[in-house]
């Protein structure tokens, strides 16, 4: 019997990490659904871009009030998490703070005591968040986009932080021999007098049920992040080290392209010839994306990426001046849409089955992808290097390749390009008249 | 006013310095054209060897790409490829920063591999080689803000040569809270310049041009023929014609030299 709760514990650990890796193959399946795109070269660079962006937190900062509440919130995650593994051995083998024993007290008293003023930042810097979602006026906030589930979303998280912090600090609250010891407790020790009065062992079962509650909460939150816009805390890094190091006005030539085309101006082709016998028959490529499936696979880990922030849209223009456009709703799209695809497949063993949507009009209108200037302010805001104009770009030429489907005026500008090499329709021997003129 | 072509060049067998692309709008825009002759001024004050393409020159497919028909970009660029390597062009200047980013970035991959350089960053090097200087007198104390281009600053990360060029003239260079980085686009970037708007409840050169109003200028200093139109369309349209005016940085440097 008094293996009970070792035993629980370790099925409440396996079935919630468990659970979460079965998740992440999913997260990671999807992801592979995108086209290939080679980003294995410059490693370096890629790698100081995830010290810097990701664990450094350089983009985050470039808006210094929210910047530094998230700085607090991130340092408080990743060393809190210390206290985690405590827990974990100490739920596995029955102890109690097996590490003040191997730490010894000044030590151990020291860690414990920086965990619990930063659960205390952490639960200010959550309340603020809280605040300034859901009573500030703040714009990026209040979009169409965020409506429903990614407000309440936002929100859930919050509240799970705000939990987990308070359960860290009534777990060494009522923990009368470390209360007692004095080391390590300059917040829970404020705390302690609510519990005065009270029976030792009420105080005790306080103590349990909060250290419970705080090891449980944390196994449903690792395993909430999948289904929320949090899983940015673990994506931020590869979507940094994968992100894009070229200058952001290039955009990619599209090869399939560039193969027609060559063969369009080389005089010795012959434009009728016949596929040669035994040719395999491939089936022409499609130009430009309607559908996650078309778009590449990092595109598609900025859509899991994303945390719905809305810095992206706060700076971009076509948002500013109230168009339709958002970026964020670009990357929410694309991952809403990525997580209908996947459960396609697995409600069809494996295999996707034609559902008569796409990306394309069922989530972005071409509306939102014309109001884009390609200016590159979304892609310069991100605090985790996500490039929502890659995917308008992609969605574009599908629109006006596959589709001929571009506005009329953006049709006259590319008829007058073909025929006079500019996009007015100026004779192409006037080209050098301005040097006469005046 | 003397403008040579690379055919020109050819056949008397010389090979200039550098290739001054013109671009559509530096071509045919009336606005634009008059920033084509200000940087020739400056060229020549320079005594730079230079040419153009002239009716050789064709778009660079930099806003049929951008609209998405990357076929029409790719047979431009091929063909424009072509006509530079046939003249063994080595260094490209432009006034217009989407011909810059395009023969910059997107040509390479295509076989045209150039050292390409936007006007600023050229005239900048003239100075430096002490080719140049600008008259820091004559626009002395006129208060000027400078709107980065999307293409030449987030696009191609230059910043500098710009505002140090507006610095040399001795004018008071003051910044727009959205500056650099954080520029606010003009509007025309992304072929919008060929569109109507999508509905919306104000244009986007319009709010660019308050938060240049903001600054309180003489002077808005662009880089670039269609920010420049853009911000003209909101000077206009804000009826600010009599107070500001709307000027290209290699105008601003022909006007201070007295070209």
């Amino acid at each position: 019997m008094q293996y009970l709760t070792n035993i629980f514990f370790i099925i409440a650990l396996i079935a919630g990490i468990g659970f979460f890796v079965m998740n992440i193959k999913k997260l990671s399946r999807n992801i592979k659904l995108g086209k290939d795109v080679n980003r294995t070269d410059r490693k370096s660079e890629r790698l100081k871009n995830m010290m810097m962006i990701a664990l450094g937190q350089s983009k985050m900062v470039k808006r210094p009030f929210s910047g530094f509440l998230h700085i607090i919130v991130y340092v408080g995650f990743i060393i809190i998490n210390i206290e985690v593994l405590e827990i974990i051995i100490d739920g596995i083998f029955g102890t109690h703070r097996i590490f003040l024993g191997v730490l010894g007290d000044a030590f151990y008293g020291f860690l414990i005591g920086t965990f619990e003023i930063l659960a205390a930042l952490v639960f200010v810097a959550v309340v603020i968040f809280w605040l300034r979602r859901n009573v500030s006026n703040i714009k990026r906030f209040l979009s169409k986009e965020m409506k429903g589930w990614p407000k309440n979303d936002g929100n859930y998280i919050l509240y799970f932080e705000m939990v987990l912090m308070t359960l860290f600090l009534v777990m060494n609250a009522t923990d009368p021999t470390f209360q007692q010891a004095g080391i390590g407790n300059p917040i829970s020790q404020f705390i302690t007098p609510l519990f005065d009065g009270f029976s030792a062992d009420t105080i005790h079962a306080i103590e349990r049920t909060a250290w419970w509650i705080h090891i449980l909460g944390i196994l449903v939150f690792l395993n909430y992040l999948y289904y929320s816009k949090h899983l940015h805390i673990l994506l931020a890094f590869p979507n940094t080290y994968f992100a894009n190091l070229n200058p952001k006005g290039q955009f990619n030539n599209l090869e399939s392209v560039t193969n027609e085309v060559k063969l369009m101006m080389d005089p010795d082709a012959d434009p009728y010839a016949m596929p040669e016998e035994g040719a395999e028959e491939t089936v022409p490529e499609k130009f430009g994306a309607s559908d996650v499936t078309d778009l590449n696979w990092v595109q598609l880990l900025n859509a899991y990426t994303c945390t719905e922030c809305g810095r992206c849209t706060s700076s971009c223009p076509a948002n500013l001046t109230g168009k339709k456009l958002s970026p964020r709703k670009i990357m929410m799209d694309t991952r809403d849409r990525l997580e209908e695809v996947g459960r396609n497949i697995d409600t069809n063993n494996g295999v996707f089955v034609d559902d008569n949507k796409q990306l394309l009009n069922d989530y972005i209108s071409p509306e939102e992808l014309w109001a884009c200037t390609s200016c590159n302010a979304c892609v310069e805001e991100c605090p985790v290097n996500i490039d929502p104009l890659s995917i308008i770009m992609d969605m574009r030429r599908y629109l006006v390749m596959e589709q001929s489907a571009a506005p009329q005026e953006l049709n006259m500008m590319m008829t007058n390009v073909e025929n006079n090499g500019a996009p007015w329709q100026y004779n192409q021997q006037d080209r050098l008249n301005w040097a006469n003129e005046e | 006013m003397n403008v040579p072509t690379m055919a020109d060049m050819m056949a008397q067998g010389k090979q200039p310095e550098v290739l001054f692309w013109v671009g559509a709008a530096g071509s045919y825009d009336d606005r634009a054209k008059k920033i084509s002759r200000a940087f020739v001024k400056i060229l020549h004050q320079a005594n730079v060897d230079f040419a153009v393409l002239g009716t050789e020159e064709t778009s660079t497919g930099d806003a049929a790409k951008r609209a998405g028909n990357e076929f029409l970009f790719q047979m431009q660029a091929m063909m424009n490829i072509e006509v530079l390597n046939g003249y063994e062009i080595k260094k490209i200047v432009t006034c217009d920063p989407h011909s810059f980013n395009t023969l910059k970035n997107e040509y390479p991959s295509l076989g045209g591999k150039y050292e390409v350089y936007h006007h600023t960053q050229f005239i900048q090097n003239l100075i430096s080689e002490g080719r140049l200087n600008i008259d820091n007198t004559s626009l002395k104390g006129k208060r000027v803000t400078f709107h980065d281009p999307c293409y030449l600053g987030r696009a191609n990360e230059v910043y500098e040569s710009p505002r140090d060029l507006i610095r040399r003239l001795g004018v008071n260079l003051t910044e727009m809270k959205r500056h650099k980085e954080t520029a606010l686009c003009c509007g025309a970037g992304g072929a919008q310049m060929f569109k109507d708007a999508e509905p919306g409840n104000k244009e986007v050169n319009v709010l660019r041009t308050e938060d240049a109003l903001k600054t309180n200028p003489n002077i808005i200093a662009t880089g670039c023929p269609y920010c420049n139109t853009m911000m003209t369309d909101g000077i206009k349209f804000k009826e600010k014609e009599a107070e500001v005016v709307v000027k290209d940085i290699a105008e601003l440097i022909a006007e201070a030299n007295n070209l």
